[in-house]
């Protein structure tokens, strides 16, 4: 192809930072979407004045831009003296932000399943929670998900942030081997294409689940 | 026996019901008639605890209905509702919708369940759409498949709230040959209906709604043929 000193470790290098964004990602993604569901069950059930304060805090987490949150979360941490490995800071901050996002498309996606379907389960004797569980969940989650997996890949590529506690990540990696070998553009092609290869399968599995549902609605 | 006694409900400072007294016996047939906005439906919403009332008292089979401790949940499997939209559960298939109650809320065994299902599917007509999804339904159909996903529960009575009145005209008879067929099987039905014919066909009584009172009940021919209150008199003649 053409002339690089990119060798083989290098390459093995940029995959640990791979590893260390998907380790992020899908730590943050997990606590944050089951976070998420509970905020956004909560906020339905107690009305726009009483989940007020819940609400209020979830914003909060949505407009401080994210890189603020991580130092503000690092330094918060030290001064109560937790003692968290970047890891764990990184995680924790990334989860609130992503339940943040979350509980919003929660409650979208609750609002959209229509009150008189509600309505027949109960009138069947289901329970609030039977209804939640055969009804409202099943039909929430075909109109959360393509937002829920933008949701997702926007975290992915968030999650590049957490460079900035120390972690070496898949752009941290980059950057390290761009003020070594001096080939920013094409070392940050590989990092994108890396990203790519990362984010692809999980727009195709939301596609795909779309296909199999959309039949029936 | 379904007995309502003096029951007042508003909605904020609307009062749709104004004092209903009515009581339904094992066996019985009363279609409720009346204009939009007399209370009607509202009052079918109030017999099963889907809506509270402000005063007085509904009973079904001696149990109150809006009594702290009345299991509503548990009301409600014997007294069925079916509405003007279907409400089908649209991620189920036909089958499935019918069968969902009975399993999780009456705790039937699979095999059990399916059994009533198909049975009560075939008994209004659907045996040829057990696996199909509801959209893929005409409106008829589906409203059918709702009667037979309340009769799945084995009710004892039977709620219908105008439900032919979101149906293509062509559609109608066959959601009424239903009703009917239930009324001669010895079903307790209160349908609410803008089906004149089909009220005084199927009707022990057919009572008259106007602005929140009950202003007439009585038998299809006393009330068809000779009405007594100047409102159900208009109301026959502008339907007419």
């Amino acid at each position: 192809m053409f002339d690089t000193a990119l060798t083989w470790n290098d390459l093995a290098f940029l995959a640990q930072g791979a590893a260390m964004t998907l380790a992020v990602t899908a730590v943050s993604v997990t606590i944050g979407t089951v976070l998420g569901i509970l905020f956004g069950v909560l906020r339905v059930q107690l009305g726009a004045i009483w989940s007020a304060p819940l609400t209020f805090v979830l914003d909060v987490f949505r407009s401080v831009p994210l890189l603020i949150q991580l130092v503000l979360g690092n330094a918060l941490q030290s001064i109560a003296k937790l003692g968290w490995a970047p890891f764990t800071t990184s995680c924790v901050v990334l989860s609130l932000y992503t339940a943040a996002y979350c509980s919003e498309i929660i409650r979208g996606g609750i609002g959209a399943v229509p009150a008189t379907t509600r309505r027949a389960a109960r009138s069947l004797g289901m329970t609030w929670w039977q209804d939640m569980r055969y009804i409202v969940a099943p039909l929430a989650t075909r109109v959360s998900l393509p937002a829920w997996i933008g949701l997702t890949l926007g975290v992915m590529k968030d999650s590049a942030l957490v460079l900035w506690l120390g972690l070496i990540e898949l752009l941290r990696a980059s950057q390290i081997l761009v003020t070594r070998l001096q080939e920013p553009l094409f070392i940050l092609l590989i990092c994108g294409v890396i990203y790519f290869v990362i984010s692809f399968p999980i727009a195709r599995l939301g596609g795909y689940l779309e296909r199999r549902w959309s039949p029936n609605d | 026996m379904i007995e309502i006694k003096d029951v007042r409900k508003s909605f904020s400072t609307l009062e749709v019901l104004k004092g209903i007294n009515l009581t339904v016996n094992k066996g019985e047939v009363v279609t409720i008639i009346g204009g939009s906005g007399s209370g009607k439906s509202t009052l079918l919403t109030c017999i099963n605890g889907l809506e509270p009332i402000n005063a007085g008292q509904i009973t079904i089979d001696g149990t109150v209905v809006h009594a702290k401790d009345t299991d509503l949940n548990k009301l409600r499997r014997k007294v069925g509702i079916v509405f003007q939209q279907w409400n089908a559960f649209p991620h189920l298939t036909v089958l499935e919708n019918v069968m969902l109650a009975p399993r999780k809320v009456l705790g039937l065994a699979k095999e059990k369940a399916e059994e009533i299902a198909v049975k009560q599917l075939t008994h209004v007509g659907l045996a040829e759409k057990l696996n199909v999804y509801p959209n893929r339904m005409s409106g008829g159909q589906q409203q059918r498949m709702a009667i037979a996903r309340a009769l799945a529960m084995s009710p004892e009575y039977m709620l219908f709230d105008e439900v032919t009145s979101a149906l293509d005209p062509m559609l109608v008879g066959e959601v009424l040959d239903t009703l009917k067929m239930l009324a001669e099987e010895g079903m307790t039905m209160i349908c609410v209906t803008h089906e004149m014919a089909f009220a005084r066909d199927v009707s022990d009584r057919v009572a008259f709604f106007h602005h929140g009172v009950m202003a007439e009940i009585g038998t299809p021919d006393q009330l068809f043929g000779a009405p007594q209150h100047p409102d159900t008199q208009a109301f026959l003649a502008s339907v007419r």
